[in-house]
């Protein structure tokens, strides 16, 4: 069996399979079938398309600042541009936005070196943006202090409204959730698992919408006459409730996905419970369950859009608003367009963070 | 073969001691009666055929597993459910698994100082240089930075091995800490293990490594079904095996 071993040349595959051809032909025209369906879907796309960009860009009224300006029958983007400021602030003062401007503006400069490749001190970075930044937030927000003027929640709306009331949800729901998701791993503790048992599955039981109505209409019957707490405060206690129970669920996956070697090999080597948990488990367990944790984000961004029922106006509720300006009667498709396209970058953008990270996880044991 | 590491056994000394200890796992009966005292400075090796108990057995030593009846003594203490008691043992007591378990996130580095730092609450500086010692005893100095993946079998043992070491334990329990490694990597494993009891550490250890247990064990335990059935020093276990049990386990292990 010893004869010479040549290899054979490597050949380059035949044309009809690479390229832009290739590809049409594997992906459109592969049966009869498929080049029909390609086909009617072409004729669909030419039929529908031309339209829609005449309606959105072609055609549409971009400057002017009442309803006079849009005669070209496209689009009033007018209306937008015309009610911007209350779209994303609200009813805050006009000379005080700069103190939304500036949360704004803090907030992306510390997540823009959470998304630099081999910044060092992400974790703290995190931990700062989670646990420090939101005092500094509120304080610019609610005034006051340091002589800036005071606010009253109810000024609060708009897109300020949606993101407050989005991050609030997230980042307050994180601790509590994975601390419920923790007790309902405690075999050895049957009451507090099943305390925990029964928070979650209550909270996963019911819509928001109804969380949203109790806390609003019901709970005030509960409080003894006289005490009353803000509207807003009661709809973030209640979203923050609702998440958390969300969040305990995913990052329960996590920490089963943990191997019991793990636990056993913090165990021996003498580390007490919350050693074991805040040292080995959660940091291995969170890092699995964060695509899923941004999941989460993205559905609790699109439900704020609920708390329009209690009485609180998001970028939505004030949108609905404007749309009943005698002056901008009748361009109500413009304003859902204008909501629909903002709640769309920003999940988008969730969305693909999340899908960015998945891939960087997915690269092994290395960071 | 390599002549035996000469006994550093303290007779009288015990630092582990289980008395009439039984546990079960529901309605099975995993452990039945063991009585067992080991000294200080002793290596035991335990060998016998798969499920009989041996890793259940260790395993109630640092409390990985509960006992239901007898007691258990370690350096003097008494486990019981106290949690306090449980983690001081643990805190003498190390243990290398099979599977290692490293910590995966964690360079091999911070591995072995994180045990030091939160449970010595030694500073990060004197961990890490207490680390990188035992990176040395176990001669792969030049892995501390990377993590646990990218290291072979045998050197994710030997940083195992090490982990456990900076705690600077009394006692070391090992699990069949050479079964899950390629044999080409088992001899590594192996001289560290050897070097580690001639410096005189008490020693459990779980092995079906027969050359291992000749060279450094005082004293070899042969367990069948949750029993102690044959306990003598390897001279004796291995040229004349009195329970049947033992002597049809050996024929298989060296038949192979
Ligand atoms: N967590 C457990 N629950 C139920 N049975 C178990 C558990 N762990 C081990 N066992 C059973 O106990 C017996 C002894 O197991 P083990 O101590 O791991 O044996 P060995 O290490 O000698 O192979 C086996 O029959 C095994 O199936
Ligand atoms: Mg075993």
């Amino acid at each position: 069996m010893s004869h010479d071993f040549a290899p054979l040349p490597d050949l380059p595959p035949p044309g009809t399979t690479v390229g832009v051809i290739g590809w049409l032909r594997r992906n459109l025209f592969s049966n009869t079938i498929n080049s029909a369906l390609t086909l009617f879907a072409i004729y669909l796309l030419s039929t529908l398309l031309p339209p829609l960009f005449n309606w959105l860009f072609f055609k549409a009224d971009w400057i002017g600042d009442s309803r006079d300006a849009c005669t070209s029958g496209g689009a009033c983007w007018v209306f937008v541009s015309a009610r911007f400021s209350t779209f994303m602030y609200g009813f805050f003062p006009d000379n005080e936005t700069w103190r939304i401007n500036l949360i704004f503006i803090a907030l992306i400069a510390c997540m823009v070196p959470l998304f630099i490749e081999g910044f060092r001190h992400k974790v703290k970075l995190g931990l700062f943006v989670i646990f420090v930044f939101p005092i500094f937030g509120f304080i610019l927000l609610f005034g006051g202090v340091f002589g800036l003027e005071q606010t009253e929640t109810s000024q609060w709306g708009g897109l300020t409204l949606t993101l407050l009331l989005a991050s609030v949800g997230c980042v307050a729901a994180l601790p509590l959730g994975i601390m419920l998701a923790l007790g309902r791993q405690a075999t050895n503790m049957p009451a507090v698992k099943s305390m925990c048992v029964l928070f979650i599955e209550f909270w996963r039981g019911v819509p928001l919408i109804t969380v949203l109505f109790m806390s609003s209409v019901m709970l005030p019957l509960f409080l003894p006459e006289g005490v009353s707490f803000d509207k807003l405060l009661r709809a973030l206690i209640g979203i923050t409730l609702f998440q958390s129970a969300y969040i305990a669920e995913v990052v329960r996956g996590g920490l089963q996905a943990i191997p019991k070697g793990q636990y056993e090999a913090a165990d021996a080597l003498g580390l007490s419970y919350w050693k074991k948990m805040g040292l080995i488990v959660l940091p291995q367990a969170m890092k699995i369950v964060i695509p899923g944790i941004v999941n989460t984000f993205i559905a609790l961004f699109k439900d704020t859009t609920l708390v329009i029922i209690v009485g609180l106006l998001d970028v939505l509720g004030m949108v609905q608003n404007a749309l009943n300006d005698p002056n901008w009667l009748g361009y109500s498709t413009e304003g859902y367009v204008f909501t629909a396209f903002v709640f769309w970058i920003f999940c988008f953008s969730m969305s693909r963070y999340s899908q960015s990270l998945e891939r960087k996880l997915h690269t092994g044991h290395k960071r | 073969m390599t002549a035996a590491v000469p006994n550093t056994a303290v007779e009288n000394e015990v630092m582990i001691e289980l008395r009439g200890v039984n546990k079960w796992y529901d309605k099975f009966h995993v452990l039945k009666d063991i009585n067992l005292q080991v000294a200080k400075g002793e290596r035991i090796v335990v060998c016998g055929p798969s499920g009989s108990g041996k890793s259940t057995m260790i395993r109630c030593i640092n409390r990985l597993e509960e006992h239901q009846k007898g007691q258990i003594i370690v350096d003097g203490t008494e486990l019981t459910s106290d949690l306090r008691q449980i983690e001081q043992i643990r805190k003498e007591v190390g243990m290398v698994f099979q599977h290692f378990n490293l910590f995966p996130h964690l360079t091999v580095l911070e591995n072995l100082a994180l045990a030091p730092m939160w449970v010595r609450k030694m500073p990060r500086k004197e961990a890490e240089a207490i680390g990188m010692q035992y990176l040395e005893r176990v001669k792969i100095p030049d892995q501390a930075k990377k993590y646990p993946g990218q290291l072979s079998g045998g050197q994710q043992q030997r940083v195992a091995i090490a982990r456990s070491l900076c705690m600077n334990p009394r006692i070391m329990l090992f699990d069949e800490p050479t079964s899950a490694l390629d044999p080409e990597m088992i001899k590594e494993v192996l001289d560290v293990m050897i070097e580690l009891a001639e410096s005189g550490m008490t020693m459990m250890c779980v092995t079906h490594e027969m050359g291992f247990a000749k060279t450094v064990a005082d004293k070899v335990i042969f367990m069948d079904r949750g029993q102690i059935v044959e306990s003598n020093p390897p001279e004796e276990f291995f040229n004349n095996p009195q329970n049947e049990r033992t002597q049809l386990f050996l024929s298989q292990i060296i038949g192979h």
